[in-house]
C-alpha cells in the first residue's frame, strides 16, 4: 500500500493573500575582501603624465596570494579513520613551519576535512582532530599557536564529489590556508 | 474513551485523499515570489490498530483558499492510526445532525463535520464538531477565526483535536519542522515547514554550509551552525523577526548547539583546547563553561527532558558511542554497546527512548533503545540515515535518509509501522528538527 500526496496548496495561499506566520528570510552575509593592486605605480596615473581616463588594472588576490608559493605543498592527507600525520608529510610540515617562523605576522587556518560517511557533527569533530594534529606538528617545529587556528569543515565542503575510495581519500585532508 | 480504544480494528487498505484543487493551484505556485520547492510526500504502512472515523464534507464557499476537510483527512490518514472515510461524500457541518445509526452501520467509531465562512477583515471562520458514534455523544469542537495564511494551521488544529479525543495522545499536526536544504554547491538554506511538509518557508539562505538546526523550547528561536564566516559558528535566529546573532564564535570550531528544557542554557561544542569538547553557556550569550575534560572527542550533546543530564557522543572507548553525564559532574555512563559506531542521539520527550544512528556494515541505520530495558529496535535499515528528531508527542521520529535522488526527510512511528518520505526534486533535504508545541500550535 502506497500513496502519494503532492502539496502545492501553500504557495497558492501565499499568492492569494499572505501568511499570518511569516518567516523572514535572511541572507547570510558574503565575506567581502577589498581587492589590492598587484603592481604599485600603475595607479599613480597623473604623476606619470597619463590622462584622467586612465584606469588602474587591479587583480583581485587569489586564494594562494598569501603564504609561501605554490612550490610548497599545503595539503596533508590521512588514512581512513586516522588522525596521525604520516612521516611522508614531514617535509610539508617543515616547509610551512619554516615560512611561518620566518614570517611571524603570517597566519594560517588549518582546515580539517573528512570523507562523506557518517554523522555531520561527528565528522566535524573528526576533521577538527586532524586539523589539531597538524597544528601540534607545526607547533613542535616552532610555530607560535597565535599564528594558527585549527578549524573543521567536516564533510560539508568536499573537494572530491564522488563516492569512490579515491574520492574519500582526497577528502580526508587538512589544508594549510594562509590568511591575509 | 476506553471503550472506543478497545474496539479499534485493522483495515486491509485505506485511501489517501488528494488535496482538493491541487492541480489548479500549480499555476499559482509558479507565481509565488518565494522559490521554495514543495515537498512530495509518500506514505506507507498503517498502525497496529486503526480507528475508523468519518470526516464529512465541510460546508465551505468555492473561494475558500484551503480544503480544510481534505487536509484533516490527509493528516489523520498519514498518522496511520485512522481509517478515514468522507461519509460517502455527504456534507456534514458542526450543526450536525449526528446520524449515529448510519455511522454505526458503516462501523465508524466517530464522525466530524464543519464549515468555513468568510469573516470580517479578510479572515475566515472555521468551525467543526466531533461525535462519538458508539456512545452517541457530542465530543465537542473548535471555532477558529484565522487569516487566509493560517487556514492550514486551523485544519491541523482540528486534526489535533480529533487525534487527542480518539487516541488519548496529543497530536502534532499543528507543529512545525526546521531543516536544511542544499541545491547546488553554493545554495544552502534553513527552512521551516508545517509538520506535513506543506507551507515551506526560507528562514536563512547562504552560499556556505548550514547544519544542526535546533528549536528553542518555546519555539521562538532556532540555533544552528553556519560556515558563512569561513568556519563553523553557532548562530541564534528569532524565527518571527529574522533577527540573528552569533552566540558561539570562539577560536576554532563552534558547533552542535542544544537547548536545555527551560531554554536558558545552550550546550555547544567548542575546540578551545584543540579537541571537540562540550561547554554550557547562557543561551542569550555569555561565557562558556567546560562541562567535563576528556582526552576524546565529545560532541552531539542533547539534554535529557528533566534537564539534569546530557546525552552525547564520544570516542573515549575507541569508536563513537552514546554516553550520558549528569550536569553537576558525576560519572559518565555508556548507553550504546552494540556496533562500533553509534552517533546522533535524540531523546524522546518522556525520556524513556533514545533514537540514534548506528553503522552496520556500510549502512547508517536508524535505531532506538529503551533506556529502562536496553532493548534496541531497528527503525530504518536504509543505507544513509541521519539526524533523528522526536515529534513533541514522542510518537514519531523525523530523520534524514539518502536516496537514489539524494537526501530526503523521512518519518517513522516509534513502533516502526507507519512511514513517510518528504522529498524535493533536485534538492538535498537534511538535518531536520521537529519543533515544540507552543501556545499557538
Amino acid at each position: 500500500m502506497r500513496s502519494t500526496l503532492v502539496f502545492t496548496a501553500l504557495a497558492a495561499a501565499l499568492a492569494l493573500g499572505g501568511c499570518a506566520s511569516p518567516v523572514p528570510v535572511k541572507q547570510a552575509p558574503v565575506e567581502s575582501k577589498t581587492p589590492t593592486p598587484t603592481e604599485s605605480g600603475t595607479a599613480g596615473a597623473n604623476a606619470n603624465g597619463a590622462g584622467q581616463n586612465q584606469v588602474a588594472a587591479v587583480q583581485a588576490p587569489a586564494e594562494s596570494n598569501a603564504g609561501p608559493g605554490p612550490n610548497v605543498p599545503k595539503s596533508i592527507y590521512f588514512a581512513f579513520n586516522s588522525y596521525t600525520v604520516e612521516s611522508q608529510y614531514t617535509p610539508v610540515l617543515n616547509a610551512n613551519a619554516t615560512y611561518l617562523t620566518q614570517h611571524p605576522q603570517a597566519h594560517v587556518q588549518l582546515q580539517g576535512n573528512t570523507d562523506a560517511r557518517g554523522s555531520r557533527e561527528y565528522n566535524l569533530a573528526l576533521g577538527q582532530k586532524r586539523a589539531d594534529a597538524v597544528m601540534k606538528g607545526l607547533e613542535l617545529l616552532g610555530v607560535k599557536p597565535s599564528q594558527m587556528e585549527a578549524i573543521s569543515y567536516g564533510k560539508e565542503k568536499p573537494k572530491a564529489l564522488g563516492t569512490t575510495e579515491a574520492d574519500y581519500a582526497e577528502n580526508r585532508r587538512v589544508d594549510i590556508v594562509y590568511q591575509r | 474513551m476506553t471503550s472506543m480504544l478497545r474496539r479499534r480494528f485493522v483495515l486491509g487498505s485505506l485511501s489517501i485523499p488528494l488535496v482538493r484543487g491541487a492541480a489548479s493551484f500549480v499555476g499559482l505556485a509558479a507565481l509565488a515570489t518565494s522559490a521554495q520547492a514543495q515537498f512530495k510526500v509518500d506514505v506507507s504502512g498503517i498502525g497496529a490498530t486503526q480507528i475508523p472515523v468519518g470526516i464529512g464534507v465541510f460546508r465551505d464557499p468555492n473561494n475558500c483558499p484551503q480544503p480544510i476537510a481534505d487536509i484533516v483527512r490527509a493528516d489523520l490518514t498519514r498518522s496511520g492510526l485512522f481509517a478515514v472515510s468522507n461519509l460517502g461524500g455527504q456534507m456534514l457541518t458542526e450543526q450536525g445532525p449526528p446520524n449515529y445509526a448510519a455511522w454505526r452501520s458503516q462501523n465508524l467509531e466517530a464522525a466530524a463535520g464543519g464549515s468555513v465562512v468568510q469573516a470580517a477583515g479578510g479572515r475566515w471562520q472555521v468551525q467543526f464538531r466531533l461525535w462519538d458514534a458508539v456512545k452517541q455523544a457530542d465530543l465537542g469542537g473548535l471555532a477558529l477565526t484565522v487569516t487566509p495564511g493560517d487556514l492550514r494551521l486551523a485544519a491541523h488544529k482540528i486534526s489535533d483535536y480529533i487525534y487527542q479525543k480518539l487516541t488519548g495522545q496529543r497530536g502534532v499536526f499543528a507543529t512545525r519542522i526546521a531543516y536544511i536544504t542544499k541545491a547546488g554547491q553554493h545554495n544552502f538554506s534553513l527552512n521551516i515547514a508545517d509538520s506535513d511538509g506543506a507551507n515551506p518557508q526560507f528562514a536563512l539562505r547562504s552560499r556556505e554550509p548550514l547544519l544542526s538546526p535546533v528549536w528553542s523550547p518555546n519555539g521562538q528561536d532556532l540555533a544552528y551552525v553556519s560556515f558563512e564566516t569561513g568556519k563553523p559558528v553557532v548562530f541564534m535566529q528569532d524565527v518571527r523577526s529574522g533577527a540573528r546573532r552569533a552566540v558561539a564564535n570562539f577560536k576554532g570550531s563552534n558547533s552542535a548547539p542544544a537547548f536545555s528544557p527551560d531554554g536558558g542554557t545552550l550546550a555547544v561544542v567548542l575546540t578551545l583546547t584543540g579537541r571537540s569538547q562540550i561547554y554550557l553557556m547562557p543561551s542569550k550569550g555569555g561565557t562558556p563553561r567546560q562541562l567535563m575534560r576528556s582526552y576524546s572527542i565529545d560532541t552531539e550533546p542533547t539534554f535529557s527532558p528533566d534537564g539534569q543530564s546530557l546525552y552525547f557522543v564520544s570516542d573515549r572507548d575507541g569508536g563513537p558511542q552514546v554516553y550520558k553525564v549528569g550536569l553537576n559532574g558525576g560519572s559518565v555512563q555508556r548507553i550504546t554497546y552494540s556496533g562500533g559506531y553509534n552517533v546522533s542521539p535524540a531523546i524522546s520527550p518522556d525520556g524513556k527512548t533514545l533514537a540514534y544512528i548506528s553503522q552496520q556494515g556500510n549502512s547508517y541505520q536508524l535505531w532506538s533503545i529503551n533506556l529502562a530495558t536496553n532493548a534496541t529496535q531497528l527503525l530504518d535499515d536504509g543505507s544513509d540515515c541521519g539526524h533523528p528528531s522526536f515529534a513533541p508527542n514522542g510518537q514519531i521520529v523525523l530523520y534524514s535518509a539518502g536516496g537514489r535522488g539524494g537526501e530526503v526527510l523521512k518519518t517513522v512511528s516509534i513502533d516502526g509501522r507507519v512511514r513517510s518520505t518528504l522529498s524535493q526534486a533536485g534538492v538535498q533535504v537534511r538535518e531536520p528538527s521537529w519543533g515544540p508545541w507552543t501556545p499557538d500550535r
